[in-house]
């Protein structure tokens, strides 16, 4: 990987983040006078001005611009209007649970999607090749509220078997994982599998056969490690449909996340909350766009050897 | 084949709401709350798909839904696309600054799933129909810019182009008569992922409270409400949800064949 490669990647993800700070900072004075909106148009006006005094409301804006951003950084974001506890405090305990819904889909999305198109590939344009293919384009179809809300009807309604609230035991991850994971395991299972077909078609895989090597070890040798490369790629991609999909899924089984709190949040325009929500989800999502390319770089050898290359030419 | 008649029959019903739907979607009728559909222990014919937490009609609810959940995602891809070509055109035809202006709003909407983005101007605005439709609108732009971006720099150096601009055709003919008629297929393929995608942003939004408000109602808001009495009258949030499910994929599979039969690198 070229240093000029990593330095334009980093300066891109810096770029961005300043860009979605600023753009939280003009939403927020756009949308109103937040103390007029707090305490509404009955309080006293010397009281307001003390307000606004306090919290810097009355100075020019770009002054405001700049304490905003210092605050920014020092992870100041604002107090809850709620109970009135550091809005990033309120975020970051409900992070954990938020994390642990995540990392598990991860893992079931991995465990299912991957191996299902890598199969689908190898077996293209049998009858298993297209089941598969058709549950993957239900499992796209079905919004994940409406699979959470059947789920729910069949496990805890019907059955009474799953709890259909809360996140206290292994039980409880059951209904919410599958949930979650049925979108993202058709996501990668179509991925893989064009991916899988795509390197298939090339050239090396058929010179490797041509010499004799063993199909099995054609596909563990070439193909899979090939294949690997773009599907790096749409981690960006899963990152964000998770998140995603954790919001609604958190509302819907009532898993006390982020994503519940952000829904509450939006609903109470409690605005302190929403924006620290927003900006951690804005910076997981650009520190994950950057691994991505970083990853990319360093997994595709046309990419790394592009300073070597340079160099020669 | 299917999936074209399931949604012929959308609109049908979208366009005919009025004449079709049994009821009025918002009569409340306490004394009928909760009521089972027809063929079920406890329903009549008063109420073909049951009857809600306030006696309200499901099949009217559901048939008024459909038309507003429709038209929210056909104006919201109209605008979308509509948008993101113009913009599309502009960076091209500009260069220079304008086009780096307008891919730096691009890479913005793309490095932040958009949902995110709707929730946050909602909270900061408050829900408004007006606000929640350009939302809609403003989502997905930015491929329909990408897009039409990349294939109109390579378009402007093709013979067609520019033999048009030498003929001294002004840009507004260029673009609109000429260059635009040649890269619509990709555009209306990108239309063909954009529209079911809009239909499970608007539901998804309006299941969480925070889309479309009562007293006017769609799929999604139907289900978020029937949630609570997911215990007692399943078919207030089954019969939504099988509709958006058959809905979308049935938009799936249309635009795969869409796709197959336009996408001229799939040729």
């Amino acid at each position: 990987m070229s240093s000029q490669y990593v330095i334009q990647k980093l300066f891109r993800a810096l770029l961005t983040i300043w860009i979605i700070v600023t753009f939280v900072f003009v939403v927020l004075r756009l949308s109103g006078d937040s103390v007029l909106m707090i305490f509404g148009p009955d309080v006293d006006a010397g009281a307001m001005e003390t307000l606004r005094a306090e919290w810097g409301l009355d100075k020019p804006i770009w002054q405001q611009y700049l304490v905003y951003i210092g605050n920014v950084f020092q992870g100041d974001l604002g107090k809850s209007y709620l109970d009135g506890r550091a809005a990033f405090v309120v975020v970051m305990e409900r992070l954990p649970k938020t994390l642990s819904l995540m990392g598990v889909t991860a893992i079931f999305t991995f465990l299912i999607g991957i191996p299902a198109g890598i199969y689908s590939a190898l077996h293209h344009n049998t009858r298993t090749d297209r089941v598969t293919m058709t549950l993957s384009v239900m499992g796209l179809s079905i919004p994940n509220f409406f699979l959470g809300v059947l789920l729910i009807l069949l496990f805890s309604v019907a059955w009474q078997i799953l709890p259909s609230a809360g996140s206290e035991t292994v039980w409880h991850y059951i209904m919410p994982v599958l949930t979650m994971a049925t979108a993202e395991a058709s996501v990668f299972a179509r991925f893989t599998r064009s991916a899988m077909l795509e390197v298939l078609n090339q050239p090396y895989i058929r010179t490797a056969l041509a010499k004799g090597v063993p199909w099995k070890e054609v596909v563990r040798q070439h193909a899979l490690p090939n294949a690997a490369i773009p599907t790096v790629t749409i981690a960006g991609f899963f990152v964000g449909s998770l998140v995603v999909g954790g919001v609604v899924t958190e509302n819907v089984f009532a898993w006390p996340g982020v994503g519940r709190l952000l829904v509450s949040a939006v609903a109470n325009r409690d605005l302190a909350v929403v924006q620290t929500a927003v900006l951690l989800i804005s910076f997981s999502m650009v520190t994950t766009n950057l691994i991505v390319d970083f990853a990319y770089g360093w997994l595709d050898p046309r990419v790394r050897d592009l300073r070597a290359q340079s160099r020669e030419g | 084949m299917s999936a074209a008649l399931f949604l012929t029959i959308l609109i049908g019903v979208a366009l005919l709401a009025p004449i079709l739907s049994p009821n009025d979607y918002t009569t409340i009728d306490l004394r009928a709350r909760l009521q089972a559909p027809v063929w079920m222990e406890g329903g009549n014919w008063d109420h073909l798909l049951g009857s809600d937490n306030l006696g309200r009609d499901v099949l009217s609810r559901l048939i008024y839904s459909i038309r507003l959940s429709l038209l929210v995602a056909f104006v919201g891809t109209i605008i979308g696309a509509v948008l993101g070509t113009t913009l599309g055109f502009v960076a091209a035809h500009f260069r220079g600054w304008v086009d780096d202006i307008v891919m730096v709003a691009v890479d913005f909407q793309a490095s932040l799933p958009f949902f995110i983005i709707a929730l946050t101007l909602l909270a900061f605005f408050g829900n408004s129909m007006m606000l929640f439709i350009i939302l809609m609108g403003i989502y997905g732009w930015e491929r329909y810019a990408r897009i039409t971006r990349g294939l109109t720099l390579s378009a402007l150096t093709h013979g067609y182009a520019v033999s048009v601009k030498t003929l001294g055709a002004n840009p507004k003919r260029v673009y609109l008569r000429h260059i635009l008629p040649n890269i619509s297929s990709t555009l209306i393929v990108n239309m063909t992922l954009n529209f079911p995608a809009t239909i499970i942003m608007e539901t998804s939004l309006s299941f969480l409270g925070i889309g479309i408000q009562p007293p006017m109602t769609s799929l999604g808001n139907m289900l978020g409400f029937g949630r609570d009495y997911l215990t007692t009258a399943w078919w207030i949030t089954v019969f939504p949800g099988i509709t958006i499910f058959l809905a979308t994929l049935s938009m799936s599979i249309l635009g795969d064949w869409v796709r197959d039969r336009l996408d001229p690198t799939l040729k």
